[in-house]
């Protein structure tokens, strides 16, 4: 008997864990309970009686909710089981989601948010007791403007499309206040988030969507074509979400601000721009920062996250209330602000993310924040070298340029070679450990795929990730049926999902699906 | 600067040297600047950005962020009676392992293959929602309740194609501004007087005021000011009468005891998850729920993502994916129900794992517990002399208005000589309120103990003598 042991094959030999776990109804057991409460005291119960039980008959709620049943333990094991089955940065080569900017959380911040001194804050609380808290948000303000040369900023916005609305309210005031009623259109493009049309349509504008030329972007003269003086404002991103840097950016501003609109740039793309270039020099109005991606606080499956809205000296009067203040001497909130769109949702902010960016700036500096945006963009431009080598893939637009920080690929040759989608091929490499996402609709780049390797990953996770694309292709010319049919290794296989476009089948909820399947009886 | 070599940093493994040159040639680079060749001159930020200092180990930056943080006071150490719609509760020590797990915790947009489990948890939460709600469809969180309010009168407004609704007026007034800000410019906001007596919907104005095109009529049970608001199904079949929807915010945690709004009329039904298991965070604990009947006419209106349960290929596997996807914004930009993005995922995730902790015991016993606390406290503090409850004949649930009017003192002194005591009073109505005089809103949940509540009256009643 050897002791050696074999060396690892290139490919992982993966497979997801499978708890086969149900429904956390079916878990619950009669009687068992996961927490208890303190006990109301003797001496409040016989001055005050069973309270409840005073509810008139139609207030007062006879049945309790017919929640599981379950001991702390079982509860934990349940949920514990599902994170396993469950991908997140800290577990895989997350660069398969692109427009995300999937980059590390680093452990240490989320550890300083969890204080008590952060966590156990009540947002009324005198000024004179959050005096640390406000100043990190007055000093967030203020790195947020020095990297976008904007005038002042908002951390009020829950997330990304929450700042885009802030800025389509802004928007919306600017122009009221100076009595342009007329200004009912936004124009936006293709390639930037579907929010940047969703929320100006939301806000009452009709929108108009600009197509990319050959180069990727936008033409001047389809700007053109768009803007008159019905134009409220123009939402755009740059880099697009093709990873194509508009170098006639200044130009569309120019050209809106001609025509009496107002320019909105979503920074949700900022990763490869940090103390390169910025909102201010190419003559935005209003910017927004994602801090759950360039800032790097933790996606949390989908928040919270934290928006950032920046604005020019101009508009800022305009900005959510309040607003934090430094007199030379205290830290506070100016709620007096009588031009203020009001409220964009409770509060001040997503305070623990406002204090997580902080940390991750303070960690870097300048210098590190420059290096952050140079090695996304050489790890892009890198990756995007290798996903080219492989057969079937390809990058559209702009062909024989550079891209910043992300790259929307085609897997049209392939599709049309052998028949598998690019959803399929997404399926596939859950198999082996790692995701990748495709587009947001329309898919304009046909069969796409989206990849942003962000400052995060090494040269050797990207070899591995693309040594997985490159089988997977293989897989697609070779035997196809096991890229249709994946995934294999996951936690479950193929879902039939058509019933959840189906009123009479879609179940949101336990309690409907039962309901239904008896009814199917 | 430029000749110094920099700093290999933790965070961006590939900041080697020797690595950076590898890639480079890989590519047929020169250097990085090659990959910024399409960013003109003129929009090129020309010096290193103005930021403080780097603190690159950890030590360094614990202790300035500590520092920081040394300068607060959190209600761990001042015994605070603040509500308003961020509430002090316990926070079982599971929820706060569950979000901190990093395959939630730093998990985002997959897909439900390789995010099986995100999908089922959330799945889950809307369920566990479904039953304190008794409805059947319930979303994966928003952002918050002041967001599900605006959002669930902007669904009312679409279902019933109408562009009034009318609101409450004791609603929480920056809940309001959201509102009003949400629904310009096509749909009109229009406030419901209430009976100064007790606080509830003056029926009679509702009656005056409703007509046949108002798409809601809107109210918080319970109420911003606490009281219970006891003639829902009088309001809900007023609402109905009218061809409108009715659409109540609710606090969630309150449904142990009181009656969800599908018991009495509530077509659409919202509020905010903070209270179930997320800390308050200095405000930054919110998610937002809408909640209605399983009619697809409403389930059409929702912008937020719905999670629903579907067969796999293989028996016995419950697979989930995303419900009427084409509603949405994802699938189709601005022809979408307002917008969807990142939100509060986590703190549904949250909300989950503390309703299965509680299970229907435990809310009822919570229910319970704060009702009793909060009338304990009512009847001491309106016992001070020239302090009174003035909502005090109504119901409530774990917030009350105190008013200092017979005191001589503004809420504002009476608050700075509790805070010398230690003590965070109540929220200052005075600006938001101005009818109710010096007032304040209490709040009062099962972290109180009769001592707490003793010694608030104690203070108060030294205060304003």
């Amino acid at each position: 008997m050897s002791i050696k042991i074999a060396k690892k094959p290139a490919i992982k030999r993966f497979h997801q864990a499978q708890w086969d776990e149900p429904v956390i109804f079916e878990l619950s057991q009669p009687g068992q309970r996961g927490i208890l409460l303190p006990e109301v005291e003797a001496g409040i119960r016989e001055e005050v009686g069973d309270v409840a039980a005073t509810l008139p008959d139609p207030l007062r709620r006879k049945i309790p909710p017919q929640l599981p049943e379950m001991s702390q333990i079982h509860v934990l094991r349940h949920y514990d089981r599902l994170s396993q089955e469950n991908l997140g940065v800290d577990l895989n080569i997350d660069i398969g989601q692109g427009t995300c900017t999937m980059k590390y959380s680093p452990k240490v911040n989320d550890q300083l948010a969890r204080s008590p001194k952060m966590s156990e804050l009540h947002p009324l609380q005198d000024e004179s007791t959050v005096q640390g808290i406000l100043e990190i948000m007055y000093r967030l303000e203020q790195m947020l403007k020095e990297i976008s040369g904007m005038d002042r900023f908002t951390l009020q916005p829950g997330a990304g499309s929450a700042a885009i609305y802030a800025n389509v309210a802004m928007i919306r005031a600017y122009h009221a206040a100076r009595g342009d009623a007329a200004r009912d259109e936004v124009i936006t493009t293709i390639f930037s988030h579907p929010s940047n049309a969703a929320c100006a349509k939301t806000a009452g504008y009709k929108i108009i969507t600009l197509y990319p030329n050959e180069d990727g972007y936008p033409d001047l003269l389809a700007l053109k074509a768009a803007v008159s003086e019905r134009t409220a404002a123009l939402m755009i991103t740059n880099p697009e979400d093709t990873g194509i840097y508009n170098p006639r950016i200044a130009e569309f501003v120019d050209m809106v601000h001609a025509a009496g609109g107002l320019c909105s740039y979503d920074q949700a793309n900022l990763n490869g721009l940090l103390g390169i270039a910025r909102a201010r020099e190419a003559g935005f109005d209003l910017c927004h920062f994602n801090l759950h991606k360039t800032f790097s606080t933790p996606h949390g499956c989908g928040g919270p996250g934290a928006g950032a809205s920046g604005v020019t000296e101009v508009l800022a009067p305009l900005l959510p209330r309040p607003t934090v203040e430094f007199d030379g001497q205290k830290y506070y909130l100016d709620f007096d602000r009588p031009h203020s769109v009001g409220k964009i949702r409770p509060w001040y902010g997503v305070a623990q993310n406002i204090l997580k960016a902080y940390a991750w700036i303070m960690s870097l500096g300048a210098d590190g924040l420059r290096q952050v945006s140079e090695i996304a963009v050489l790890n892009n431009n890198y990756l995007l070298n290798q996903v080219l080598k492989i057969r079937g893939a390809s990058m559209p637009y702009a062909a024989g340029h550079r891209r910043i920080e992300q790259v929307r690929y085609s897997w049209e040759q392939l599709t049309g070679d052998t028949g598998v989608h690019s959803e399929e091929i997404g399926q596939r490499i859950v198999d082996y450990g790692m995701h990748y996402w495709t587009s947001h609709h329309p898919f304009v780049v046909p069969e796409p795929m989206t990849l942003e390797p962000t400052e995060s990953y090494s040269k050797t996770d990207m070899d591995e990730y693309v040594a997985t694309l490159k089988h997977i292709a293989e897989e697609a010319y070779t035997d196809p049926q096991i890229v249709h049919t994946a995934p294999h290794n996951s936690t479950v296989h193929h879902i039939e999902h058509e019933c959840l476009d189906n009123p009479d089948e879609w179940a949101v909820t336990w309690r409907a699906y039962k309901r239904k399947l008896h009814s199917q009886k | 600067m430029e000749n110094e070599p920099r700093i290999v940093h933790p965070y961006i493994p590939n900041s080697v040297p020797a690595v950076i040159e590898e890639m480079l040639k890989a590519v047929g680079a020169s250097s990085v600047e090659d990959f910024y060749a399409e960013i003109p001159e003129r929009l090129r930020l020309k010096r290193p950005l103005d930021l403080p200092k780097p603190l690159l180990s950890e030590v360094e930056l614990v202790r300035h962020v500590e520092g920081l943080l040394e300068k607060n006071k959190s209600t761990r150490e001042f015994l605070s009676f603040l509500g308003a719609g961020c509430w002090q509760h316990q926070i079982p020590a599971v929820c706060d392992e569950i979000n901190s797990r990093g395959e939630f915790l730093t998990a985002y947009a997959g897909d439900p293959y390789e995010d099986h489990g995100r999908f089922q948890a959330l799945f889950e939460y809307e369920s566990m929602m479904g039953e304190l709600l008794n409805m059947d469809v319930v979303n994966v969180p928003n952002y918050d309740g002041f967001q599900a309010a605006a959002t669930a009168l902007r669904m009312a407004a679409r279902i019933t194609g109408r562009g009034r609704v009318l609101v409450a007026a004791t609603t929480n007034t920056d809940m309001l501004s959201k509102i009003r800000d949400y629904l310009a410019p096509d749909i009109q906001v229009e406030l419901l007087p209430y009976r100064p007596a007790d606080g509830l919907l003056d029926l009679a104005a509702l009656k005056a005021q409703i007509s046949e095109q108002d798409a809601a009529v809107f109210f918080e049970n319970p109420s911003y000011l606490g009281f219970i608001e006891t003639q829902a199904a009088e309001i809900s079949a007023l609402a109905h009468q009218h061809g409108a929807l009715c659409v109540v915010s609710v606090d969630p945690i309150s449904l142990g005891v009181i009656n969800p709004p599908a018991e009495y009329g509530g077509d659409i039904v919202c509020g905010d998850i903070q209270p179930l298991g997320m800390h308050m965070n200095y405000g930054g604990g919110h998610g937002g729920f809408i909640a209605s009947q399983d009619d697809p006419r409403i389930v059409m209106e929702f912008p937020s993502r719905l999670f629903g349960v579907a067969p796999t290929v293989v028996a016995g596997e419950y697979g989930f994916g995303d419900v009427a996807y084409e509603r949405t914004s994802f699938a189709v930009r601005e022809e979408g129900k307002e917008w969807v993005g990142t939100a509060a995922a986590l703190w549904g995730i949250t909300a989950g794992v503390y309703l299965a902790l509680m299970g229907p015991q435990g809310m009822q016993e919570l229910g319970q517990g704060i009702m009793q606390r909060l009338r304990y406290a009512m009847k001491k503090i309106s016992e001070i002399p020239g302090v009174a409850v003035p909502f005090e004949k109504s119901h409530h649930f774990k917030e009350f208005v105190v008013n200092f009017d017979g005191t001589g003192q503004s809420v504002a002194d009476i608050n700075r000589s509790l805070l010398a005591k230690g003590i965070f009073g109540g929220k200052d109505l005075s600006r938001d309120f101005p009818k109710l005089g010096h007032s304040a809103l209490f709040s009062v949940t099962e972290v109180h103990t009769q001592a707490d509540i003793d010694r608030l009256v104690a203070t108060l009643s030294e205060v304003v003598k």
